[in-house]
């Protein structure tokens, strides 16, 4: 059975793959879908109930819930995204170059990391925060910078192990250039791996966009974004209590579909770990 | 001692000594191993100072409303050393702060030492309760998941746990304020007054931790049922609860060191958690620091978190060398 095949077998992959494909298209269409303007303040109907123009009623300042949730999708779900992308392709970069060349480049790279990896994360996300100061950008570069070092590790280790398997000794000795291995049979070897850790780590990095946007780091207002939704939430918590519950689910929902889905990635890949879950069930 | 030693027969004694030889070298590599990644750490707290795009200085000054001029700048990079080079610089404060000295707070003037001192015990108060917490409810809820495998109760565990890891921790400080503070009226909302003030922080902290342990638990239980000793066992006709017992002691040995593990991690996450609940410990501090740009207080932070965790790994990897004869083999 092909990766893809395996995947669509598995229910809660397809489910998965779904939230998460719509996600993305309300955020991309935000302007198209959300009711109101996520910004627009009506001091007159602050905290009106759920009805048909306002599904999920308005917040201290009268802006719509529903429009601020899809506009947030923007900033936590996008900002994520391209966080993931820069880390694996730093990552990836400098993985394959540190495993494939060995020698003083890998001993460099591999020191640099063991340095960044000796930090908790959150500290580490926390001292560039701390020194850039609180923003957008500086959350970003925070996220990149506490993550990138595992994946070079990881797939320097990846490499390395590849590197050993005789198919790829093989094309060495065919005389095969060095770049050609590594985009031929170093590249797709890795690549499931990657992709199961991505998946996975998307959901923490949207879970420490918001945490920081939520402590006031990470997001300036009024830009709309579920973890500064919920500190708003939290000052108005006594009187209008549901006004945490929104954004609290929309961060739940999106995570729990990203480790899902890197659940099943890695099913799917594995063939050895479904039989082992054959033989436990 | 002295029966031991007559009844020990010679061959275990050499046993014993390459085990301690062994020992001391694996201690000695690590500490070796150890020293340029603390110095690395510390070059990269200071450094990062030096990156942030804000002068120091002017920080400095503005926190305590004087205005900027270019007098007042160029005296004050005097009386904080800024205006020695680089190195220079970096070397006076690694010395300082292993004297403890971590300079003074922009804000108020009172050494960082003090500062993060005064801060610590209710981190590490708040640190501790949680682990027991996440000891207590994940070996139970991971021995008990595995011992009924399949039954409602696991599959509702395992729902529980889903939950624990995909939930931000700060929306479940929120929910727990709301639902035990407002509504029921059990625990005080924030601050530290009692234990009773202790509880909702903990649980929050404690939360992500428990749900990762209490998978772990359960699923090396489970791999552990599969293995030969225990078909033996069955085999023998020993009890069920006997079976477990040893089921137990093999499984829950690798999920407690990497528990060991996650100590500095917890200790962390506390910023979250301090900050909801208006906990006056260091990732408070930490957080207020960040706003008010005052950079001795993130430097001290960022390096005491750092060492703190490399000192705790480094005490996890001796202990399970020293409870688990394949790692110390492994080196």
């Amino acid at each position: 059975m092909t990766f893809w095949q395996q995947l669509k077998m598995d229910k809660v992959a397809v489910i998965s793959l779904t939230i998460i494909t719509l996600v993305l298209l309300i955020g991309i269409f935000a302007p198209v879908v959300a009711p109101h303007d996520p910004l627009g303040t009506d001091i007159k109907i602050k905290f009106a109930d759920a009805s048909w123009s306002y599904p999920f009623g308005t917040d201290q300042l009268g802006r719509c819930i529903l429009s601020r949730l899809i506009y947030g999708i923007q900033t936590t779900v996008m900002l994520s995204l391209i966080t993931m992308a820069a880390t694996i392709i730093i990552g990836t970069l400098l993985g394959v170059i540190a495993g494939y060349a060995r020698g003083k480049v890998d001993e460099v790279i591999m020191r640099i990391c063991d340095v960044l990896l000796s930090f908790p994360s959150e500290v580490m996300i926390l001292a560039i925060v701390g020194m850039l100061g609180p923003g957008l950008g500086n959350v970003v570069v925070a996220n990149i910078a506490s993550k990138w070092a595992w994946y070079t590790r990881m797939i320097r280790s990846l490499v390395i192990q590849y590197t050993d398997k005789n198919y790829i000794r093989f094309s060495k000795v065919a005389g095969c250039s060095g770049t050609h291995i590594m985009q031929k049979h170093l590249f797709p070897g890795v690549v499931g791996d990657i992709a199961v850790l991505a998946t996975l780590d998307t959901g923490w990095v949207i879970l420490n966009i918001s945490t920081l946007s939520f402590l006031g780091l990470g997001v300036q207002a009024p830009t709309p974004e579920w973890g500064m939704m919920l500190n708003e939430a939290k000052n108005v918590m006594t009187m209008y209590p549901s006004l945490m519950l929104a954004p609290g689910f929309a961060i739940l929902i999106i995570v729990s579909a990203f480790n899902f889905l890197g659940d099943s990635i890695r099913d799917a890949l594995d063939p050895k770990h479904n039989q082992q879950k054959a033989v436990l069930k | 001692m002295f029966v031991r030693n007559i009844c020990k027969h010679p061959f275990l004694e050499i046993v014993d000594k390459v085990k301690e030889d062994y020992m001391r070298d694996y201690i000695i590599y690590r500490l070796i191993g150890m020293t340029p990644i603390l110095l690395g750490i510390s070059f990269l707290a200071f450094v990062l100072i030096t990156l942030s795009p804000s002068d120091p200085a002017e920080v400095a000054l503005r926190v305590n409303e004087i205005t900027p001029t270019p007098e007042a700048i160029a005296l004050t990079r005097e009386q904080l050393g800024l205006d020695k080079p680089f190195f220079t610089r970096y070397i006076d404060w690694l010395v300082a702060s292993l004297h403890g000295d971590f300079g003074n707070s922009y804000v108020n003037n009172k050494p960082v030492f003090h500062e993060i001192i005064t801060a610590i015990p209710a981190t590490l108060y708040l640190a501790a309760v949680a682990l027991l917490f996440t000891v207590i409810v994940s070996v139970t809820a991971g021995v008990l998941c595995a011992i009924y495998e399949g039954s409602i109760g696991d599959k509702v565990t395992r729902g529980l746990v889903f939950l624990g890891t995909a939930m931000p921790s700060f929306w479940v400080g929120l929910l727990l304020i709301w639902l035990f503070s407002v509504k029921l009226d059990l625990f005080p909302t924030s601050g530290m007054q009692g234990f009773s003030s202790v509880i909702l922080p903990a649980v929050t902290l404690a939360l992500t931790y428990i749900s990762t342990y209490t998978r772990l638990i359960r699923n090396n239980m489970i791999e552990n049922k599969q293995e030969n000793y225990v078909l033996y066992a069955k085999v023998r006709g020993l009890k069920e609860s006997t079976i477990n017992k040893h089921i137990f002691k093999n499984s829950v040995q690798s999920s407690l060191t990497a528990l060991g593990m996650s100590i500095p991690k917890l200790i962390a996450g506390t910023v979250i958690v301090e900050n909801i609940f208006a906990w006056p410990g260091i990732g408070r501090l930490c957080v207020a620091a960040i706003f008010n740009r005052d950079f001795p207080i993130i430097q001290a932070y960022v390096l005491m978190m750092a060492v703190l965790f490399v000192v705790c790994n480094f005490l996890v990897d001796i202990f399970s060398a020293l409870l688990d004869p394949r790692i110390r083999q492994g080196e």
